[in-house]
């Protein structure tokens, strides 16, 4: 049997993943203790997990670095990687949306003016509408571009849609539904092929009985 | 040290795949360095990536660093065909591969067959293809698929427009629960939805794989094209298997490639300890006969550049013997370089001893600094 390297995003998703692994046998207690320790592996298990920026897991994956990797459906849609989505894990579950100021939709008369950390689905999205639009690529506090007047919209995750509307905003629409999932870099599927779908029939167990 | 000694990895692979085409009757081609931008406009989505290197010649005719090489090949090549066109290329394409844009140059290897296309034509080529890998390592796979059998079942389904897009990207990404969720919302029957989805889910040996999907396509009638696609793999077994190459290949139908130019078998390679594709190829009638010739074509394309991050550097050492002179005599300095270099050891003669070349053994010709061999 051979080793998989697992990329894990850092903070609470990945935490929530690795307790997935965990359950189905693919433990590494390691990884749960207080140290400075970078990669963690277990050889009993066959695995190896290291945690990386939430955005740069798919990466690793598409270059091999990780045989696997547990990534949020907008960085796949932000970034097209090159990979196996194998599994959606049900997890981390928010969308996609365009928000702005209350009752202040804009019509689509001038160009729109759109704050976002991701340029390409906000792109995607408005050139199937045939709207003409200004991306402003932020990289965080999204929310506070249309209130100070740097945009008119904001394309932008939403998970209850609190945050909007204590500060006077609300969604528009949604673009997209998200969630994390499971992708698998393409060598690796197959030379490690009885290893990755032992793995992914495991999880998709796993999520069918949570459910 | 020997004159094949002097090759990097990657020009021995060359020189090796070379030999292995000429054995099997291709003949070279050798193309320009340049070509006219129209030809590569309107045919934006056969390539891989959209940005090319374009100017202008002194006449004014917008010129561009070829992105690509099957598409000069093919419109190069002529209109009617007594016997196949058969080349192989070793040529360096220039396109974008990282994120942030810029152009690499990268070495292109690969084979064209055009021509009639029949199962013998198809295996040849398959066969190289195996082949070629081979040469890089004990250990590889090519999966191979069938697009005709794709366009059958999003026919079947009824799928158009952007909806077949999607499943389409759903097959390249095994992304089973995503391709149900569109086939549902488009409301295709849930009978082809599970024929999609065992396509989807499809991998394994070539021989076995085909004969699950025979039994998932039972229900279907001889003259249904999907049907026919796996009797086509199916020959094409034979053949590659009678050669010894069967075993190489998987039924996979995540390798998908653009239907406006591709039809019938496409394939990919992997190796292992290389974490992307290393060769790509597929039957391409559709692209030939866009430019008005009538006949079918195959072909593939390895890329050897990917070899470098393969494996180990043979090198340790830069060099053999390092000379330093310094203030003794030039005369014994260049008699002793020219000694070693006869007995075939790679030297350096320079003034005074650096920190960065690495060498095997230091001779020091200076008497006041010590001498002799440190």
């Amino acid at each position: 049997m051979r080793k998989l390297n697992i990329a894990l995003p850092k903070g609470r998703l990945g935490e929530k993943a690795y307790k997935i692994f965990a359950n189905i046998g693919y433990g590494c207690p390691e990884i749960l203790e207080d140290s400075r320790k970078l990669i963690f592996e277990n050889s009993e298990n066959g695995v190896c997990y290291f945690w990386a920026k939430p955005s740069d897991v798919a990466i690793y994956v598409e270059r091999g670095a990780a045989d696997v990797g547990i990534v949020g459906k907008d960085i796949l849609l932000e970034g097209g990687h090159d990979v196996y989505e194998l599994a959606d894990l049900q997890m981390g579950k928010c969308r996609m949306a365009v928000a702005g100021k209350k009752g202040m939709q804009p019509s689509g008369e001038r160009t729109i003016r759109v704050a976002t950390k991701f340029p390409h689905i906000a792109r995607d999205f408005y050139d199937k509408k045939g709207l003409d639009i200004d991306i402003i690529k932020l990289n965080g506090s999204i929310e506070i571009a249309p209130l100070l007047g740097l945009s008119d919209v904001i394309v932008d995750i939403v998970e209850t849609g609190k945050t909007l509307y204590e500060n006077n905003l609300e969604p528009y629409e949604t673009i997209v539904p998200i969630s994390a999932r499971l992708v698998v870099n393409k060598a690796s599927f197959q030379f490690k092929n009885a290893e990755i779908l032992a793995m992914t029939e495991k999880i998709q167990k796993a999520i069918a009985e949570r459910e | 040290m020997t004159i094949l000694g002097l090759l990097r990895e990657e020009e021995k692979y060359i020189l090796k795949m070379r030999r292995l085409y000429e054995l099997y009757g291709y003949k070279k081609y050798k193309m320009n360095k340049f070509e006219h931008y129209d030809l590569y406009l309107e045919n934006k989505s056969f390539l891989s990536s959209s940005n090319i290197l374009t100017f202008t010649d002194a006449g004014g005719t917008l010129l561009a660093l070829k992105p690509d090489i099957t598409l000069s090949i093919v419109k190069n090549a002529p209109e009617s065909f007594s016997e196949p066109e058969k080349v192989y290329y070793c040529e360096n394409v220039y396109r974008s591969t990282d994120q942030s844009g810029g152009i690499q140059e990268i070495l292109q290897v690969g084979i064209e067959y055009i021509g009639e296309m029949d199962t013998y034509a198809q295996a040849e080529v398959l066969a190289l293809a195996a082949k070629s890998l081979r040469e890089i390592s004990s250990s590889s796979v090519i999966g191979i698929s069938h697009m005709g059998l794709v366009t059958a079942l999003l026919d079947q389904a009824n799928l158009e427009g952007v909806a077949r897009r999607e499943v389409l990207r759903c097959l390249g990404e095994k992304n089973v629960h995503e391709l149900q969720a569109i086939c549902r919302g488009e409301a295709v029957a849930e009978k082809d939805i599970s024929k999609l989805t065992s396509v989807a889910e499809v991998y394994g040996p070539l021989k076995e794989s085909l004969a699950t999907l025979a039994a998932l396509l039972a229900d279907t009638s001889a003259g249904d094209p999907a049907r026919q696609a796996v009797d086509e793999l199916a020959k094409l077994y034979r053949v590659l298997d009678a050669v010894g190459c069967g075993a190489q290949f998987v039924l996979d139908f995540s390798v998908t490639n653009d239907m406006d130019y591709y039809n019938g078998v496409t394939f990919q390679g992997f190796v292992d300890g290389i974490p992307a594709h290393v060769l790509s190829g597929g039957r391409y009638d559709t692209l030939v006969k866009k430019f008005g010739k009538q006949a079918g074509a195959i072909g593939f394309a390895i890329y050897p550049n990917l070899l470098e991050q393969f494996g180990e550097d043979m090198r340790d050492n830069d060099l053999d013997v390092l000379i330093t002179y310094g203030s003794a005599d030039p005369v014994a300095a260049a008699v002793e370089a020219q000694k070693l270099t006869n007995e075939g050891l790679r030297v350096r003669v320079q003034k005074d001893k650096t920190g960065t070349v690495r060498y095997k053994k230091h001779m020091c010709m200076d008497e006041t600094k010590g001498g002799g061999v440190v």
